[in-house]
């Protein structure tokens, strides 16, 4: 029997948070965390989380388990479980608004604030806007995210700072349209990021690539957004 | 009235996936007052999952591609029953959708040229039928699904669309005319309920395929809009088509592009064989989905399944090297070594036919207005009510869908359904309110839901249903099984509309919600059963062991369920596009 430990809070009836301990029989099979989860609701129907792809590539599912963030249906229990024991939190530093689910209204702003969408003030063709392969290329591993909040939850600058650190997941985007040919507005999107903490609070600790379930590397695109940043101011 | 709050849009848009955040993005472009209900943030919806790509004639691959071409491979793939005039729209509208997708910055994989990657896929070909194959199919790596709705998303955040986030849309609202005038929507996080109120109501949430136990569909696929559509009263068409993919990993369900064939792999049997040879000596794997997927199963059926229970295929990709699967099908080697422990680099993946796509649901014209039959044959619009994306049946899928004919479906069917409904509310629509027992009729579901007490498991039931239509109306069918089937769903529908709901709690309920969901699932699933009972043919997705062959006399039409007294009747195929020569129905050979 796995024993799991499960955050739980319901505002409606807890005066404060408090873990749940329950017994999973997984049959001595390497399932997935979410499987695990999807047991216990079927028993307990007030476990309460977010999910719905179930495959790694909507993002509802990150959450922290044994003290680590991920995607719960993407984590097999064999990467996850020690001594037989799996601890299952909601993403930190967010408020929690029940048990597994936290209130991402903090995370999103970020995102939306680097206007993440292609600008282009020039008329576009009859056909799509040409990019050779290699332009391309620099999109990949940017435009991949999932806005899951592992890699921002996971980081100390974040927790310190959530209203004006923009955050790993914030600034790949950020970088994803600085690096696309197709955008004219980098001035533009540099100007807003020159600040002292919307970019410039990363430490380089580089929990956001540790924890990003799709091998994203937030860390090196923000290094590519200071040195554009340094280089315009000389 | 009760205290129930209202809120007025002039536009509400149920589901905030490819077909909804398309059309929404083309209302809010419009300066009319637009709202988008979803159940998941816009970017988990089922959209995402999407994989190979978007077909689309854009004349990058060959210069001297033709939309006809595109549209007669779909009316072929149809088997017959799509609507000609809808699918010459979305094959000829087609590559101006794409291209908006491509200035709005869709960050799709390129040729040496600079133009749009386009790989072949299922059932695709030149000069009609004539050309051999072709490479029809706009990709972003083997993740266009997710470029594609993450770019919908940040348009309408461009375009200040508002959003309702988890927010779930519980049932229709009725003038006394019978006209739709909103819905009833739940606040997740607070547990606020509301009546949404609008001129238009667009459906555009998805597709059902958690009707069965093995599907490549998200949780959320539960056939919200059906659910709500058929209880309201209203009709579904070729709800009995079902497609299968042929290539869900084994056991876990996850999807496997098409593309994967598209860019060389393809399926062997125990003996190494690589059988759809036999079975389509020309378009061989690339042959109809609904074509391979039953090749499939009978190479399972007469002994020649791979593993300890010989009950999957396998999927070769290891000879197409390293380089093109991480540059191609870098998701899908994810995927596979997450999900099937097996490395598509060195080794096959196991994969079996696997519920993936509803072609049927809810009539709709090429403006995405919804339709009702009457007795005579003849369509009416319904007033208010639109649908588009997979709730929705234009129908430009029929019987079988065409891989990469999804995407475009959506796209194409979300801009025309917001550019009518912004042309209607210039014109200025006028509805009468609706009363206060209009409104308390629509929540009588939720009323009933919220004082229950006892009943059974929402989980089991939700299982017992699944494992019912998994066995009795899969790839293959029978008359007698499926009476079986629809004698099991009946009694199902008492014990599911009793379930048990022990969680009244307000904040985040989704208990309540998945309670909710399972009513959806169950009236789609009823649908499906009796409807396919009822065609007495095999067409497309739908293969009868008892009746073995196209039945064109009979059933060169559309089936239509009514829910009012479970009946299924018929409704004519639509054989006159405007601008070409009806593409007439021939034998479907691959």
């Amino acid at each position: 029997m796995l024993q799991v430990s499960i955050y739980r809070y319901n505002p409606e009836q807890d005066n404060q948070p408090y873990m749940q301990d329950i017994q999973v029989d997984t049959g001595g099979k390497d399932l997935m965390v979410l499987d695990v989860l999807e047991m216990i609701k079927s028993q307990d129907t007030t476990v309460t989380y977010r999910r719905s792809c179930r495959e790694g590539v909507c993002g509802s599912d990150g959450l922290n388990m044994n003290g680590k963030n991920g995607l719960a249906c993407i984590t097999p229990l064999s990467e996850t479980v020690k001594n037989n024991k799996l601890v299952i939190r909601p993403l930190p530093g967010l408020p929690v608004i029940r048990d597994l689910i936290v209130d991402m209204t903090m995370f999103y702003t970020q995102y939306e604030k680097v206007q993440p969408y292609l600008q282009n003030d020039t008329p576009a063709p009859a056909i799509e806007r040409l990019q050779s392969p290699e332009d391309r290329a620099k999109l990949d591993g940017l435009y991949e995210c999932i806005l899951c909040a592992c890699c921002s939850t996971a980081c100390p600058s974040f927790w310190w700072n959530p209203e004006r650190f923009i955050g790993p997941s914030g600034l790949l985007q950020a970088y994803r349209f600085l690096a696309d040919t197709r955008d004219t507005a980098t001035t533009e999107r540099l100007a807003q990021l020159d600040d002292p903490f919307s970019v410039f609070r990363c430490h380089g600790i580089q929990n956001c690539v540790n924890v990003c379930p799709k091998g994203l590397n937030p860390t090196r695109a923000i290094g590519h957004i200071r040195n554009m940043l340094l280089s315009r101011a000389t | 009235m009760s205290a129930l709050r209202t809120i007025s849009f002039d536009g509400v848009i149920v589901g905030g996936g490819g077909a909804g955040m398309r059309a929404a993005l083309q209302l809010s472009q419009s300066g009319y007052k637009t709202a988008v209900i979803s159940k998941v943030f816009p970017t988990r919806s089922h959209t995402v999952s999407a994989q190979g790509g978007i077909t689309c004639a854009i004349a990058s691959d060959d210069p001297n591609d033709d939309w006809r071409w595109h549209m007669y491979d779909t009316v072929k793939g149809s088997d017959y029953i799509g609507d000609q005039d809808a699918i010459e729209y979305m094959c000829s509208v087609g590559p101006e959708a794409i291209f908006e997708l491509e200035h709005m910055g869709l960050p799709f994989s390129r040729t040496e040229e600079g133009r749009i990657y386009q790989r072949p896929f299922g059932g695709q070909s030149k000069n009609f039928g004539e050309g051999g194959q072709a490479a029809r199919t706009c990709a972003a790596a083997d993740r266009t699904g997710h470029a594609l709705l993450h770019t919908l998303y940040q348009g309408n955040m461009k375009n200040n669309t508002v959003f309702f986030n988890e927010w779930y849309a519980t049932d229709i609202v009725k003038n006394q005319d019978g006209a739709v005038v909103g819905v009833i929507a739940i606040c997740m996080e607070t547990g606020e309920t509301v009546y949404v109120k609008s001129k238009a109501t667009v459906f555009a949430t998805g597709g059902a395929g958690r009707i069965y136990a093995s599907t490549t569909n998200a949780h959320i696929n539960t056939g919200d809009g059906i659910g709500m559509a058929l209880r309201a009263g209203f009709p579904v068409q070729d709800i009995e088509m079902w497609q299968f993919h042929p290539t869900g990993i084994a056991g876990a369900g996850t999807l496997v592009t098409e593309g994967c064939r598209g860019e060389g792999g393809y399926l062997i049997n125990k003996d190494g064989e690589r059988f759809m040879e036999r079975y389509a000596p020309n378009a061989k794997d690339l042959a109809g989905r609904d074509v391979v997927a039953r090749s499939m199963v009978l190479e399972i059926i007469e002994g020649r399944g791979c593993g300890p229970e010989g009950d999957h295929v396998f999927l070769k990709l290891d000879h197409l090297g390293e380089e093109v699967l991480e540059s191609r099908l870098p998701g899908i080697c994810e995927l596979s070594r997450t999900f099937a422990h097996a490395d598509p680099v060195k080794e096959p993946i196991p994969v079996v036919p696997t519920c993936h796509y509803m072609m049927g649901g809810i009539p709709t014209n090429v403006h995405g207005q919804a339709l009702t039959v009457d007795a005579e044959g003849n369509d009416h619009i319904i007033p208010g009510l639109y649908a588009c994306g997979e709730v929705a049946c234009v129908s430009v899928h029929g019987a079988n869908r065409l891989g990469g004919n999804s995407l475009l479906d959506l796209v194409v069917f979300g801009r025309a359904s917001g550019l009518f409904i912004e042309k209607a509310l210039r014109e200025g629509i006028d509805m009468r309110d609706a009363s206060e027992t209009d409104v308390e009729q629509a929540m009588a579901r939720l009323d009933k839901l919220n004082a229950s007490s006892g009943g059974e498991n929402v989980a089991d039931l939700r299982k017992e249903l699944q494992n019912t239509m998994q066995n009795h109306f899969g790839v293959f069918r029978n008359g007698e099984f499926m009476q079986e089937g629809i004698r099991k769903l009946e009694d199902l529908r008492g014990r599911i509309e009793n379930a048990k709901l022990d969680d009244k709690s307000m904040v985040y309920n989704t208990a309540r919600i998945e309670a909710l969901e399972l009513h959806n699932l169950f009236e789609v699933a009823e649908a499906t059963a009796v409807t396919a009972e009822a065609r007495n043919e095999s067409r497309g997705a739908h293969a009868r062991d008892d009746f073995k062959d196209r039945d064109d006399e009979n059933w060169l039409c559309h089936s239509m369920y009514y829910p009012a007294d479970k009946s299924v009747g018929k409704r004519s195929v639509n054989f006159e596009p405007k601008t070409v020569d009806t593409f007439q129905p021939k034998a479907r050979t691959y």
